[in-house]
C-alpha cells in the first residue's frame, strides 16, 4: 500500500456525460440572458459574449480537465478516490466500514452504458462517497467484490 | 425503521397507567387553543358570549374522549424475543422491536407526570434517527422493572446468561455527581443573554397584543418627557450613571439566566457505571434517566473556556450517533469537573489522555490568516463601491481595509491553540480559544479519511485531513500534503483490517 498506486481512470465517455449535463445546466442562464438581450435591456452582446465564454469553459474545457484528475484504486481492503481540478480531494474508505452501497444510472449515463457507484459509511463527515463514470458492469463488479470482502470479514 | 409493522389483532397485553391519560390530557390542553378558536369563529358563537364556555368544554370533551379511546386501544407486551406495541383506534398497528435491536431504555419524568409518580419510557433502537417506541406514562416502579426485564431478556437473546433481575440493591457510589455548590458554580460560568432573544421573539410574534409601538424609542423618550424628564437636561453624570445601571442590570440578568438554565437541566446530576455503560440522571423540573452504552462511544471531547480554566474546570462529552437532547448532540458525561475527575470516566470507555511526553504539532500561521482573504476582498469591493457610488474620499474609504486587521488577533489566538497529535492508538485535536476543546478519537472508530485542498491551500502546499467518525466531524488542518498522506495511511493500516461489526 505504501508504493505509489496507479489510479484507474474513469471511462473516457464520462467526459461526454459531463459535457451534456453541463450543457443542459447552462441552458438556464443562457435563456435568461437571451431574453434580456432580445428585449434590448442591455447593450447587444454585453452579457451574451462573456456568458458564452464562461459557460463554454465550464461545458467544454473543464470536463476534460476534471476527467484527467479523476481516478480510483480498488485495493485489497479499501477504496481510494482521487479527484478535483480546482478543489483536490483524496478519500479512502476501508471496505470493512461500508454500511451499504448503490449503483445508480441516470438517463445520460445509461446512453453511454455508464453508472455511478456510491458507498455509505457510518461517519458523519463524508459519509457518502461517490464514484461516477464507471462502465455499468464494472460498477456492479466493484459492488460484488466489496460485498464478498465484508462477508468474509464477518464470517 | 426496520421494526416490522404487521396487522394482527391481539387481545392480551398491558395498558399504560390510567393517570397518564389525565397527564397527557392536561399537557395537551395548550394544543386545543387553536381548535377552540376555530370552533368559536366557525360557528359564529362569539356573538353570544354565553356559548363560549360551552364550546370550550365541548372541544375539551372531544379531545378527552379521543385520548381515552386511544388509551383503551394501546397495549404493550413483553415477549420472549421482542416488545410488541399495539395501537390505533381504527387502523390497528402492531409494532415489534426485537430485544437485540434495543440499544437501551431511557426514562423521562416531565414535571406534571412527576407529580403523579409517572414516567415516559423510551426504547431506543440505534441509528439515532426516526422516532423510537415510547410508552407514555407508566408508574416509575413499572418503568424501572421494564428496564430490568428488557436488559435481562436482551442478554438472553444475545445467547448469554440471563442477567439476574437484580433485587434493587443499595446503589454503588456514582462515577460522577454534582452537589449544589458545584451546580451554582457552573451556573455562574453559564452567563447567558438568551432571554433577550426569547423575549424579542415573543414580542415580535405577539406584538398585536402590545398596546403601542414597543420598538419605538422616541415613544419612550416622549413618555419620559411627558413626566418632565428631558434626556438632554439630566446632565452627563446622570447619563453615565444611567448607562452603568443599565449595564449592571444586563449583567445581573445574564447571571440569573445562566443559573436558572443550569439548575433546570443539571440539578441532581449523577453518573453511574452499570454493566454495559453509563447511566445518567439529571434535571430539576423534567428529570431524565439515560443510558449510554460504552460500545457506542466513538470519541471523547473535553471542553473548557479561558475563564473557567483558571480554576481547572472542564467538561467531558462523549460523541456517538445518539442525540443527547434537543440542544446537545453529544452525551454530557460531566458538566463541570477537574481533569483528575474526568480521566477516570473517560478511561471507562478505553479513551486515554494524551501522553505529556508527546508534543502536539503546530500548524503554520499563514494558513489561518488566509481565512481573512475573503473578508479582505469583500472590503476592497466595498471600498471601491463607496468611492464610486457615494463619492467617499479615498482617505476615509481606505479605513475599511483595517477591518480584516482587527480580526488578526483573534485568528492568532485560534492558531496558537490549535494542535494535533497521533500516538498510534488515538487521534488528538486541540482547538479553539474561547470554546476550547480537546477531542480524543480512538483510531479504530474512524470510518473514512479524506484529504482536501482548495486553491489557496494548494499555493501554500497545505491540506486538510478529515476523519469520518459516527456522530462527529474531526479534521487535522494545515498539514503538508505528504504528511497528510502519511498520517492517513498510518490510520487506515489500523482501521482497514477490522470490520465494522467488531468495533
Amino acid at each position: 500500500m505504501d508504493a505509489p498506486e496507479t489510479l484507474t481512470p474513469l471511462h473516457p465517455d464520462f467526459i461526454k456525460v459531463m459535457r451534456i449535463s453541463g450543457a443542459l445546466l447552462a441552458l438556464v442562464p443562457l435563456i435568461g440572458i437571451g431574453v434580456l438581450e432580445f428585449a434590448e435591456l442591455v447593450p447587444r452582446g454585453a452579457l451574451l459574449v462573456p456568458a458564452l465564454l464562461l459557460l463554454g469553459y465550464f461545458v467544454w474545457v473543464l470536463p476534460q480537465r476534471r476527467y484527467a484528475r479523476w481516478g480510483y484504486v480498488a485495493g485489497e481492503d479499501r477504496l481510494r478516490i482521487q479527484r478535483g481540478y480546482m478543489f483536490y480531494s483524496d478519500t479512502v474508505v476501508p471496505f470493512g466500514r461500508i454500511q451499504h452501497m448503490d449503483v445508480d444510472q441516470g438517463p445520460i449515463e445509461r446512453r453511454y452504458g455508464l453508472a455511478t457507484f456510491s458507498a455509505h459509511t457510518a461517519g458523519t463527515h463524508g459519509s457518502t462517497i461517490t464514484l461516477p463514470g464507471l462502465p455499468h458492469e464494472d460498477a456492479l463488479a466493484l459492488r460484488e467484490r466489496i460485498r464478498d470482502h465484508i462477508k468474509r470479514a464477518q464470517a | 425503521m426496520s421494526d416490522a409493522v404487521v396487522e394482527a389483532p391481539l387481545a392480551e397485553g398491558e395498558r399504560t397507567h390510567k393517570l397518564g391519560l389525565l397527564v397527557s390530557f392536561i399537557a395537551g390542553l395548550p394544543q386545543l387553543f387553536f381548535p377552540i378558536l376555530a370552533v368559536l369563529f366557525g360557528t359564529g358563537s362569539r356573538n353570544n358570549p354565553e356559548l363560549i364556555p360551552l364550546v370550550i368544554f365541548g372541544v375539551m370533551l372531544v379531545s378527552f374522549v379521543f385520548r381515552w379511546i386511544a388509551w383503551l386501544r394501546f397495549r404493550f407486551t413483553l415477549d420472549d424475543d421482542d416488545i410488541r406495541i399495539e395501537q390505533g383506534i381504527l387502523n390497528r398497528t402492531v409494532r415489534s422491536i426485537p430485544y437485540d435491536r434495543i440499544q437501551d431504555v431511557s426514562i423521562e419524568e416531565k414535571p406534571l407526570a412527576r407529580l403523579f409518580g409517572l414516567g415516559e419510557v423510551k426504547f431506543e433502537s440505534g441509528g439515532g434517527e426516526g422516532d423510537d417506541a415510547k410508552l407514555s406514562y407508566v408508574s416509575m416502579d413499572r418503568a424501572e422493572a421494564l428496564r430490568q426485564t428488557v436488559r435481562s431478556r436482551k442478554a438472553l437473546a444475545a445467547g448469554g446468561e440471563a442477567a439476574p433481575v437484580a433485587a434493587v440493591k443499595a446503589e454503588a457510589e456514582p462515577v460522577f455527581a454534582m452537589d449544589n455548590d458545584r451546580l451554582l458554580t457552573l451556573g455562574l460560568y453559564s452567563f447567558s443573554l438568551i432571554i433577550f432573544a426569547v423575549l424579542g421573539g415573543l414580542a415580535q410574534q405577539f406584538d398585536f397584543l402590545l398596546p403601542y409601538d414597543w420598538w419605538d424609542f422616541k415613544h419612550w423618550i416622549g413618555l419620559a418627557e411627558d413626566r418632565g424628564v428631558s434626556i438632554n437636561g439630566i446632565g452627563a453624570g446622570a447619563q453615565i450613571a444611567g448607562a452603568l445601571i443599565a449595564l449592571a442590570a444586563l449583567v445581573g440578568i445574564g447571571i440569573v439566566t445562566g443559573i436558572v438554565r443550569t439548575v433546570l437541566t443539571e440539578y441532581g446530576f449523577r453518573l453511574d457505571r452499570n454493566e454495559r455503560g453509563f447511566r445518567r440522571r439529571r434535571g430539576f423540573l423534567t428529570r431524565t434517566d439515560v443510558v449510554m452504552p460504552v460500545a457506542r462511544v466513538q470519541a471523547a471531547v473535553v471542553t473548557t473556556g479561558p475563564i473557567r480554566k483558571r480554576r481547572g474546570w472542564h467538561a467531558l462529552k462523549f460523541v456517538s450517533l445518539a442525540q443527547d437532547s434537543k440542544e446537545e448532540a453529544d452525551f454530557m458525561a460531566a458538566p463541570l469537573a477537574k481533569l483528575d475527575e474526568i480521566w477516570p470516566i473517560a478511561a471507562e470507555t478505553g479513551i486515554m489522555p494524551p501522553d505529556p511526553d508527546f508534543a502536539f504539532r503546530k500548524s503554520r500561521f499563514l494558513w489561518w490568516a488566509t481565512g481573512l482573504v475573503g473578508l479582505s476582498i469583500g472590503m476592497i469591493i466595498a471600498m471601491v463601491a463607496t468611492m464610486v457610488f457615494a463619492d467617499a474620499p479615498f482617505r476615509l474609504a481606505v479605513w475599511m481595509l483595517a477591518l480584516p486587521l482587527l480580526f488578526l488577533p483573534l485568528v492568532w489566538l485560534e492558531w496558537r491553540r490549535y494542535g494535533d497529535l497521533i500516538d498510534g492508538r488515538q487521534l488528538y485535536i486541540r482547538e479553539g480559544w474561547w470554546r476550547q476543546r480537546l477531542a480524543m478519537i480512538p483510531q479504530l472508530k474512524v470510518q473514512s479519511a479524506e484529504i482536501s485542498q482548495g486553491p489557496i491551500a494548494r499555493a501554500l502546499g497545505l491540506s486538510t485531513l478529515h476523519f469520518g467518525v459516527a456522530g462527529g466531524s474531526f479534521a487535522f488542518v494545515a498539514l503538508p500534503l505528504a504528511e497528510a498522506r502519511a498520517i492517513r495511511d498510518q490510520v487506515m493500516a489500523q482501521v482497514a483490517p477490522v470490520d465494522f461489526s467488531r468495533v
